[in-house]
């Protein structure tokens, strides 16, 4: 579960932790990853698997979409630049939520057959359900690759550096919508693979992303922004105290243990366990 | 002081007392309940705006967990008066003042914080005091509490044949709001807000306590937005854990402020004028259908609004000599 959240982070330790641009449509990405794949099944029977890589181009280009028609804007703005970005962006979450409703009703979806729904696997005497597995797997493979793709492309160093530098950047001919509409893809195409994976063993409703937004927020906080480790780690431990949490408390409180522990890590590590920011 | 400045507090105010008169005589006029209704919660959001302003407008510490303390004073008032038989009137002082403790001891791990941490610790808070109630057997749980009805009475300040006490007790609400705004707007802990909010280092190095400066701003915002708690609880005689403590409300305390001019002492309730009727219209017009119209609607207008004017509606009246004179 923990590498999980670890997945719907990492999209968002991209846009949120390392380009410092708030996006509370997080979760309505992730939604609309979840219906795609969804109807990629009900209507064309791909299984949600084989679809991920469909789901999550179409949310690269979504993703840089909303970045061209929207969020350059709200960071264009002179003032309040913070709370100009959360409510474009939280606006924009709830006119997808509405259009969802719209279009898809309120009714809750899910995916009956897949390949790896309900299966679980034995390793070493511990049943493990298949299609966590996978989403650990996948989830680690897209750490790695973010990881990777930060550190040693010049893509991803200009990433970087276009955050902490607009202006200079732009004078050794950097495009900085070129490059953050390319991290907004990016992010947005790797909570499209998150999607896709849990489709198989979540219900899809229109809300079912508010539900992911805050977690996945704490965790990248966790880990301090700017850190694509951090939020690696942050997963990592929001899974396990969740799970120690489940143990002792009762269902309904298994996020109060998450919460607790973000603020007690914040408490003594301001910046987060491995943030430069 | 200056002089421009003198007369612009003192302008404020003479508008802030023929507005409040207007709206004290617009119940002999509107008659409809409907009307009633989302006039009472427009001053009721217009009062907790600029109660949440104080915070994080002027100070500029940004909280969006402010439905932790609307909650806090629904669930004292409402505490006290089921299960102890404390009236209202005193709940709501009670809750005003559990709050301000709460937002204080809750102050002294927090304001370390900076930026989207503190931002984040805000929401986390309110996420578990929500989880908490919901699971507190003897506040009702997620069941909520029923406030029970005894007829119209101003001691226990419930009525049902008229929503007039309801309009009065907001108007109220929401003048108290604005003159502590107005009244904080130009006392030591005015400046030092300001201070704190453009820049804590110089402010520190020139003798603000920053650290007592958020925690006096925290006290006084949590108070009030507490007592809109109470009243909204007394207004709407029912309340469960999401009805009054839901993430939902901290954004619409902080949107009036935001769309109308964060930091200002007009913006909140310019926002909520505007804000808050266009809520209630759209939800009348196309909530019904239950197919998420009224979300389309709303939605669009808070990112067109936010996008087209980012210091607020507010900066469409400032002329630019007013920049110069306020300093």
């Amino acid at each position: 579960m923990g590498l999980l959240y670890g997945l719907i982070a990492v999209g968002l330790a991209l846009i949120f932790g390392l380009m410092d641009v708030t996006n509370f449509a997080h979760g309505e990405f992730l939604m609309v990853a979840m219906y795609l794949s969804f109807f990629l099944f009900a209507f064309f029977a791909i299984d949600p698997l084989l679809s991920a890589p469909l789901v999550a181009a179409a949310l690269f280009i979504f993703g840089a979409v909303v970045y061209l028609l929207l969020v350059r804007f709200a960071m264009r703005a002179k003032a309040n630049a913070g709370m100009v970005q959360i409510f474009t962006t939280f606006g924009l979450a709830i006119v997808m939520r509405g259009l969802a409703q719209y279009f898809f009703t309120p009714d809750y979806r899910s995916i009956p057959q897949s390949w790896l729904g309900g299966k679980t696997i034995s390793v070493g005497g511990i049943f493990l359900p298949e299609p966590q597995l996978v989403g650990a797997l996948v989830s680690i493979a897209a750490f790695a690759g973010l990881y990777f793709f930060i550190h040693r492309t010049d893509f991803g160093r200009a990433i970087e550096a276009t955050r902490e530098d607009p202006g200079a950047v732009a004078l050794v001919g950097i495009d900085k919508n070129r490059v953050f509409a390319f991290g907004w893809g990016l992010g947005a195409a790797l909570v499209g693979l998150a999607g896709a994976i849990m489709a198989v063993f979540f219900y899809i409703y229109p809300d079912v992303g508010a539900s992911f937004a805050l977690i996945a927020y704490v965790t990248v906080a966790l880990g301090g922004f700017g850190s694509v480790f951090g939020a690696f780690a942050g997963g990592i431990i929001v899974g396990l105290v969740e799970a120690v949490t489940a143990l002792v408390l009762p269902p309904s409180l298994k996020s109060v243990g998450i919460y607790s522990v973000y603020l007690l890590v914040v408490f003594i590590r301001p910046r987060g366990l491995f943030g430069s920011m | 002081m200056d002089k421009d400045f003198a007369a612009r507090r003192r302008r404020d105010l003479i508008i802030a007392a023929a507005l409040a008169t207007i709206a004290a005589l617009t119940p002999l006029f509107v008659k409809d309940v409907v009307v009633q209704n989302i006039l009472i919660l427009t001053l009721m959001y217009a009062g907790l705006s600029q109660s949440w302003n104080i915070l994080s407008g002027y100070c500029g510490q940004i909280s969006l967990g402010h439905a932790l303390y609307f909650g806090l004073g629904a669930y004292t008032t409402e505490l006290l008066f089921t299960k102890f038989g404390v009236l209202p009137w005193f709940g709501m002082l009670a809750g005003g003042v559990v709050s301000a403790l709460i937002a204080m001891g809750l102050g002294y791990p927090f304001f370390r914080l900076r930026g989207h941490y503190f931002v984040i610790a805000t929401i986390v808070i309110a996420e578990i005091g929500l989880l908490l109630f919901h699971n507190w057997e003897w506040a009702g749980a997620a069941m909520g509490i029923t406030i029970p009805i005894r007829g119209d009475s101003w001691l226990k300040f419930q009525f049902l044949r008229t929503k007039l006490p309801y309009f009065y007790f907001a108007l109220a609400l929401c003048c108290l709001a604005w003159f502590v705004t107005w009244w904080l707007e130009n006392s030591k802990w005015g400046f030092w807000w300001r201070a704190v909010k453009d820049n804590p280092e110089a402010a520190e190095s020139l003798g603000v306590d920053v650290f007592n400066s958020k925690m006096g701003a925290a006290a006084v915002s949590a108070f009030l937005v507490a007592v809109g708690g109470s009243f909204y609880a007394q207004f709407v005689s029912y309340i469960d854990p999401e009805s009054v403590m839901g993430f939902q409300f901290s954004l619409l305390m902080a949107l009036p402020a935001v769309l109308g001019g964060i930091g200002t002492l007009w913006g909140p309730v310019l926002g909520a004028a505007i804000l808050i009727p266009l809520t209630e219209l759209t939800r009348f017009k196309f909530g019904g259908s239950g197919r998420g119209v009224d979300l389309i609607v709303y939605g669009t207008l808070i990112v067109l609004i936010s996008l087209a004017l980012p210091r607020g509606l507010l900066s469409l009246f400032s002329r630019p000599k007013k920049t110069g004179a306020a300093r």
